[in-house]
């Protein structure tokens, strides 16, 4: 499985949150603990320059997948492998090596700046903290560099976050994640709070940087059409689970999972070609009380009772395309081919 | 030409801050036939919202109407008082909002707040009302709608709630709805539901709705026309397939190519520098021109003298660039489309 | 600093002061009873406390408005033969001194216990927060009785006359950090979790590093309406706790201090030595806690 151009494996990661009630509430009303599965035993690989997308509704474990990948939550089981190096086994100092070589961007660019930091102090605080330079005059021309790199002016850095729109600030994001010289970024919905105009912009400049770095991204959206232009490869998430993953055009043309199909029919058609939306009965279960056996059956037009009682397996195929459905295995889906 | 149900008469919404008198909305015109669905599109800042609910009455001061006229069937209602207005809403015009937890009560049950409404607005008994609201909530299909009515809003899911809203918004059999971005908040395949019901229960009940959102495809699905704003002003409008397959202005022109769109594989995206101008800070002339890359092609006019709506192919554009080929209107105001 | 300057009178803060009339009476008052004080030394027209100036045969002079009062002593003058408005000068330095010196001690203490508190949570949170929750069930004024009688056990009389500065001020602090440890704890549960806190955590910076630098300035707001308010209630506290004779000594009076000796005097006639005093600290009092209640609405985004 070593393989050099994997750069990131996520092997069999779970991660749950204990969202129970106080612990005197629970005992007076006699109630057990409650356990939210937001991720539950996914894997995947990206390899070194491709972009990995996650999509899925909200609550289907996408954002902790992120999280889990950049550190800010261990996984209750399983591991993220870096580079060779399994970070939960990794030594404080190699960890500290690690940690500058890959970088986040959040969604809210009006959450992910201090307020009260001017912005040159924001782009250098990974420089300053890696200590990669520590050199006043020297840091300020690098920021410079960053600065114009994502298209701002090196004057803005006396300027304070609020004096930007909401697409400036989140180049400034980028710029900082960009400062440590990174060759990996979890890109954490970064463009969804953004204007489709200024979308178009980010995700342009997001493709010129990765040409130019040589950048991995793990990129997650809930946005299929952005999805689809960006990534090398996708995956689908349900209820904390990993679907189907294939590369782009495999995904679109010939979605195989039932879930993937329907996400994809539920987009609107900006063409117009006059294709009727069919939309899917039904909601996101409560993810508290997941359905048994294959979580998606209460909504999918092909459960029988097999798919009732036991969760399907990841089938993967001779392209690396993988699917974990009982009804694709046994051949019960007819092939849809996307308009 | 059929009566328009709306007309909205040069509209203009400004805010008095200490630093000057704020125009958010920007003489604007237009009208709504019955039966039409318009939507309004446009990005953060745009002024769409605030058109919205200028026509519903419901500006948050400071926010005033400092100029023009708003008529509904014929009648003036933007100088009416609170009280009379408060006879309207409701009766005549129904609301549909983004966040479906804030236009519902959370202490009552969402039968009370339906029945209420009933009551309000329509002679019926009690008992006949809250028939209505059974009808009501079972046509915008909540399954179990004897029993949902005792419900409170918390214990309704998303999807499920903003259905409430909209049996809520038709409760009193209004002509028109004002739908502020009312699927934003929701998952992309609940939102292909609502977008269904919307449309559904709009042509059998005959009623026009004011669609107000950022999202191009719920536009291309659901709208008759759609008017395009840029800051505060009405930059083109026209039936819905030609604004989307053949734009004139050239904001509209950016926006659309900034679309990244599903199957379609495009290296970079079309994206429309810079971004939208402050409010305290609009280009004189054309708004739109510092960002305009067609702006060389008219002179000077674009930089000194804001366009009025001027026939461009099949819609409308405020844009210099067909100062030659279409007749001049006097004012904002879009000549009569056929409906 | 010229860009300081523009930043403070271009804010929103510097309009709403303008549009205020109230809080900018408030802002002169409290200004003059600051500096009053500060340069007493200066501007004092007496030294109260230099015993050669003193003359008995001045003791018991009426306000100079009055028939029997004399010019040089505008507000009278005490038992003593002490110039009343001297000695407010001089007394309100000691309290202006104990109030301030008692808010920044609570102030540091809340400050790092609430971010603690709030940011790496869990038992040391919970803990933190019943130990503030003990604290809270004690009034004020009895901890301080309670320091103050530990203090003077174990120092002694001698010592602690000149301790007893020290003694108030730990008091007042040791009653007054809770406050700051809630409010701060509060506001560090919501920016905990905001990305930009999130960002630095990537980045590796050590949770101290983030504490101080990231949170803090971003949970600062509150904490100084929190203290100029509670600059008002320690200057109270102090008047009241030296009122019952366990605060500051006669020899460095305060204005409670100044308000007890007065109090003697009262009935037989000699009001202004307890008026005078007792009409600067309603004043100083209340300035303070205009500017602090206009602060808080100022501060908060949903009034404005």
């Amino acid at each position: 499985m070593k393989n050099s151009n994997v750069l990131l494996e996520v092997r069999d990661v779970a991660r749950e949150f204990d969202v129970s009630k106080p612990w005197l509430n629970r005992v007076i009303e006699g109630q057990p603990k409650s356990i939210l599965k937001a991720v539950d035993g996914v894997s995947f690989t990206i390899n070194r320059g491709e972009t990995l997308s996650l999509v899925g509704e909200s609550g289907c474990g996408k954002s902790t997948i992120a999280r889990v990948v950049c550190g800010l939550y261990a996984p209750s089981r399983g591991s993220v492998v870096f580079d060779g190096v399994d970070m939960a086994k990794a030594s404080v100092n190699e960890q500290q090596q690690l940690r500058k070589r890959f970088q986040m961007i959040f969604q809210d660019p009006y959450a992910s700046l201090n307020p009260r930091w001017r912005v040159g102090k924001i782009i250098a605080e990974p420089l300053i903290s890696h200590g990669i330079m520590t050199d006043k005059v020297e840091i300020k021309k690098r920021v410079d560099q960053l600065l114009t790199q994502v298209g701002l002016s090196p004057l803005d850095q006396e300027k304070f976050p609020h004096e930007f729109s909401g697409g400036q600030r989140q180049r400034i994001s980028i710029a900082r994640a960009l400062s440590s010289n990174p060759e990996f970024l979890v890109c954490d919905e970064p463009t969804s709070a953004l204007d489709v105009s200024v979308q178009a912009q980010i995700l342009n400049l997001m493709k010129d940087l990765q040409r130019e770095f040589g950048l991995t991204y793990l990129f997650i959206s809930h946005n299929l059409a952005v999805v689809s232009h960006i990534s090398t490869r996708v995956g689908v998430m349900y209820l904390g689970r990993l679907v189907e993953m294939a590369d782009t055009k495999t995904i679109f043309n010939r979605p195989l999972h039932p879930y993937t199909q329907m996400l994809l029919s539920a987009i609107p058609d900006l063409k117009m070609t006059g294709k009727q939306r069919t939309p899917v009965a039904g909601e996101v279960p409560n993810p508290l009380n997941p359905p048994s056996g294959c979580t998606f059956h209460p909504r999918c037009p092909y459960a029988n009772d097999r798919c009732k009682s036991e969760a399907p397996k990841m089938i993967v195929a001779d392209d690396g395309s993988m699917v974990s459905c009982h009804a694709v295995e046994e051949k019960r889906i007819p092939i849809r081919l996307a308009a | 030409m059929t009566t328009p149900l709306l007309e909205v008469k040069n509209l203009r919404v400004q805010f008095p801050t200490r630093r000057g008198l704020l125009t958010a909305v920007d003489d604007i015109s237009l009208t709504i036939a019955p039966g039409e669905v318009l939507g309004v599109v446009g990005e953060s800042g745009a002024g769409k919202s605030l058109t919205g609910a200028a026509i519903i009455g419901l500006l948050e001061p400071p926010g005033r109407i400092a100029s023009g006229e708003i008529l509904l069937n014929g009648r003036r209602i933007d100088n009416l008082p609170p009280d009379e207005f408060r006879k309207i809403r409701g009766r005549e015009i129904g609301a549909i909002f983004q966040d479906p937890l804030t236009s519902l009560n959370p202490l009552y049950t969402v039968g009370r707040q339906i029945t209420e409404t009933i009551l309000t607005h329509l002679d019926v008994t009690p008992a006949q009302a809250k028939q209505r609201a059974i009808d009501l909530l079972n046509e915008v299909g909540i399954p179990a709608a004897d029993k949902r009515i005792d419900h409170y809003p918390h214990q309704f899911s998303g999807g499920m709630r903003q259905r409430v809203v909209i049996s809520l918004a038709l409760a009193a059999q209004p002509k028109l709805i004002i739908a502020d971005e009312p699927t934003t908040a929701l998952d992309v395949s609940i939102q292909a539901q609502i977008i269904t019901l919307l449309k559904k229960l709009c042509r059998e009940h005959g009623t026009s709705v004011m669609l107000v959102t950022h999202d191009m495809g719920v536009i291309a699905e659901t709208a008759d026309r759609v008017a395009v704003m840029y800051a505060g002003r009405i930059a083109e409008i026209g039936p819905v397939a030609e604004v989307i397959h053949n734009p004139q202005h050239p904001y509209t022109v950016g926006l659309m190519g900034a679309i990244p769109n599903l199957g379609e594989e495009v290296e970079r995206l079309t994206q429309i520098d810079g971004s939208m101008p402050r409010l305290n800070a609009i280009p004189t002339g054309c708004a739109f021109n510092p960002r305009c890359t067609r702006k060389g092609e008219v002179g000077v006019r674009c930089t000194t003298e804001r366009p009025n709506l001027l026939n461009a192919g099949n819609t409308q554009a405020a844009c210099w660039l067909y100062s030659d080929t279409g007749t001049t209107n006097t004012t904002n105001t879009p000549q009569s489309v056929a409906a | 600093m010229n860009d300081t300057l523009k930043r403070i009178f271009d804010s929103d803060l510097w309009y709403s002061f303008k549009r205020h009339p109230l809080v900018i009476v408030a802002a002169i008052l409290s200004l003059i009873c600051i500096l009053g004080a500060v340069f007493a030394p200066i501007l004092a027209p007496h030294n109260p406390f230099d015993l050669k100036t003193l003359n008995l045969l001045d003791a018991f002079t009426p306000p100079a408005w009055t028939a029997a009062g004399k010019g040089q002593f505008f507000l009278g003058t005490d038992d003593q033969g002490r110039d009343v408005l001297s000695t407010i000068m001089y007394g309100s330095r000691v309290s202006l001194t104990v109030g301030i010196c008692a808010v920044a001690l609570s102030m540091v203490i809340g400050i790092t216990l609430g971010l603690i508190s709030g940011y790496v949570g869990g038992a040391l949170d919970s803990f933190i927060m019943r130990v503030a929750d003990v604290q809270l069930s004690f009034p004020a004024i009895l901890i301080a009785l309670l320091i103050d009688g530990v203090a003077r056990v174990v120092i002694g009389k001698d010592g602690h006359d000149e301790v007893a500065v020290y003694v108030l001020i730990f008091a007042i602090a040791a009653s007054g950090w809770v406050q700051y440890a809630r409010t701060v704890r509060g506001s560090t549960l919501v920016e905990r979790n905001k990305e930009y806190v999130q960002a630095a955590r990537v980045i590796g910076r050590k949770p101290l590093a983030i504490m101080f630098s990231h949170v803090l300035p971003n949970v600062m707001g509150p904490v100084f309406v929190l203290a100029t308010l509670h600059v008002g209630a320690a200057i109270i506290t102090e008047a009241t706790l030296s009122f019952l004779g366990v605060g500051v000594p006669p020899t460095q009076p305060s204005l409670g201090t100044l308000i007890r000796i007065g109090n003697d005097f009262l009935f037989s006639g000699e009001w202004w030595i307890t008026v005078f005093p007792g009409i600067m600290l309603v004043i100083l009092v209340l300035s303070i806690n205009i500017i602090g209640d206009w602060l808080r609405d100022a501060l908060n985004p949903k009034l404005r």
